[in-house]
């Protein structure tokens, strides 16, 4: 291992924390904005012109709050839950392409940090641990609706990873791989997976809400119900990091449809554009396309939200377990099927 | 380098077990065994076993453990509903530990020391490798234990359906 291998990794790792950082702001911002619109209402527009320093005094309203810790709570655990959120939701992006190999001094940049050839289940593993930072905080919290909340949050994110998963080996049928590198370059100009898989992207999509707690599966955090959830007891920065743990966990899931089903950096008529712009801005080019498709699902994610209203727990159950497992199952047979008959002939 | 690696990951193993059974907390013990989990995984890696470390994270520390803590803070135990331990099953504790002690020292006399990381088979743990193993030489086994899940899994739903119908 070379000194310059560690620092090119080092410093597109730092570049990726920062824009995860900025999206997941941003979000906050883009939220309040699309829900005002979606309302008829304005929304922040006080701080800085149409309101974009909100984040900014919203960060440091967070920071001055009082931090009060529950004298009955378990003082460690409440204070890892939050910290374990917020590093679940950013390790996911490790493994996302960014763009395609960028010529810089003469030397090919790989835009990924890591090309491990377990990537999709390396995501999976990701996402599958992020319900910790719930439920570790939400019984600290020694608060009975956290605690709910907290149980509420294991139940639903097991019960929707069975159908992620299921929806996913459809799509890998058809890639025959699982790294994330050579499935987002098999999707070469607009020969997107998500034609050949409406259905997978389909239950992948509701599954990828009720992963990242967003309505209309926010049972873990239902207001009406259980106060604010798994961070009823939270103040100051903690309550933060959940907050922007959630953003983040949008950002990564968006990336993550944008790039199985959605083509990642790929647009029609990148090959013209490779020649037009050279190996160094073509690779850029192809970055900013795969941002626009994650602002379009974070964009997507909010319109939901602020449209359709939470399930009641049954409902949010009968959905994943009658609903999109066995329509994912019978996706797996049904893509197993044309692909035999496709190699048979 | 890696020999280093292994003997740090396997001390924090063993510490994390202790752990387990040390804690008071039965949620903290869960935790601690999450805790042990995640060494474990980093032992696939150093044996190259990619496959098999992923899954080892998402369906153990990812899926099981999920359930365990589920389970314990249905239950919300604490030390006032504890069940006290009869002196009996001190008793079985105590013979199966000396069980165990002497299975130990027998395995330790017959092992001998080899270099942790030698690997024979170094591709073996690839998805790609263990999947031509699986649905080749071993297809039958393979098959055979998905049906046992399947039917350990049609059992499971049994049971659950009979308790809705007398209630």
């Amino acid at each position: 291992m070379d000194t310059g291998f560690i620092i090119e990794k080092f410093i597109l790792v730092a570049v990726i924390f920062g824009i995860s950082l900025v999206v997941a702001m941003y979000s906050t911002y883009a939220e309040r904005k699309v829900a005002a619109y979606l309302q008829d209402r304005l929304g922040p527009d006080r701080a800085g012109p149409f309101g974009i320093l909100q984040p900014l005094a919203d960060g440091v309203k967070m920071f001055m709050k009082e931090e009060i810790i529950p004298t009955s709570s378990n003082k460690w655990l409440f204070i890892i839950g939050p910290g374990l959120a917020l590093l679940c939701a950013c390790i996911g992006t490790a493994v996302i392409p960014w763009g395609s190999p960028m010529e810089i001094g003469g030397k090919m940049v790989p835009l990924q940090v890591a090309d491990i050839n377990v990537g999709v289940l390396y995501i999976f593993g990701v996402v599958s641990l992020g319900v910790y930072g719930v439920m570790i905080g939400g019984w600290a919290s020694n608060n009975k609706y956290s605690l709910l909340s907290a149980i509420r949050a294991a139940s639903q994110n097991i019960s929707y990873e069975i159908a992620m998963g299921l929806s996913i080996i459809a799509l890998l049928l058809m890639t025959n791989t699982l790294s994330l590198k050579t499935i987002v370059e098999q999707q070469h100009g607009l020969n997107w997976n998500v034609w050949y898989q409406p259905l997978g992207f389909l239950i992948f999509m509701v599954c990828s809400f009720a992963e990242t707690n967003r309505a209309p599966f926010d049972l873990p955090e239902c207001e009406t119900e259980l106060i604010g959830g798994y961070h009823t007891e939270y103040s100051s920065m903690k309550l933060g990091f959940y907050l922007f743990a959630e953003y983040i966990n949008m950002f990564v899931s968006s990336a993550v449809m944008a790039t199985l089903y959605f083509g990642g950096y790929n647009y029609p008529g990148m090959d013209s554009m490779a020649v037009w712009l050279g190996p160094t801005w073509a690779p850029l080019f192809g970055t900013a396309v795969f941002f626009a498709k994650i602002v379009f699902f974070i964009f997507f994610f909010m319109w939901v939200r602020w449209t359709i209203p939470r399930f009641r727990y049954d409902q949010l159950m009968n959905l994943g377990w009658k609903g999109l497992i066995p329509l994912a199952i019978a996706n797996i047979i049904i893509t197993g099927v044309v692909i035999a008959i496709i190699e048979k002939f | 380098m890696s020999t280093q690696v292994f003997y740090f990951v396997a001390t924090l193993s063993i510490i994390f077990s202790l752990m387990v059974i040390f804690a008071k907390n039965p949620i903290h013990s869960v935790l601690y065994l999450i805790l042990t989990f995640f060494t474990f995984t980093v032992h696939y890696v150093l044996l190259n076993a990619q496959f098999l470390a992923v899954v080892n994270f998402i369906v153990y520390m990812g899926a099981i453990m999920v359930l365990f803590l589920f389970v314990l803070m249905l239950l919300n135990l604490n030390k006032e509903t504890e069940p006290v331990k009869s002196p009996l099953i001190k008793i079985v504790g105590l013979i199966a530990g000396c069980c165990l002690v002497v299975t130990l020292v027998g395995s330790f006399k017959a092992a001998t020391i080899t270099s942790p990381l030698i690997l024979k088979n170094p591709g073996l743990g690839l998805v790609e490798n263990l999947g031509k193993e699986l649905f080749g030489p071993f297809l039958l086994p393979f098959e055979l234990s998905s049906l046992l899940l399947l039917a350990a899994m049609v059992g499971a739903v049994l049971l659950s359906k009979r308790d809705e119908v007398e209630a």
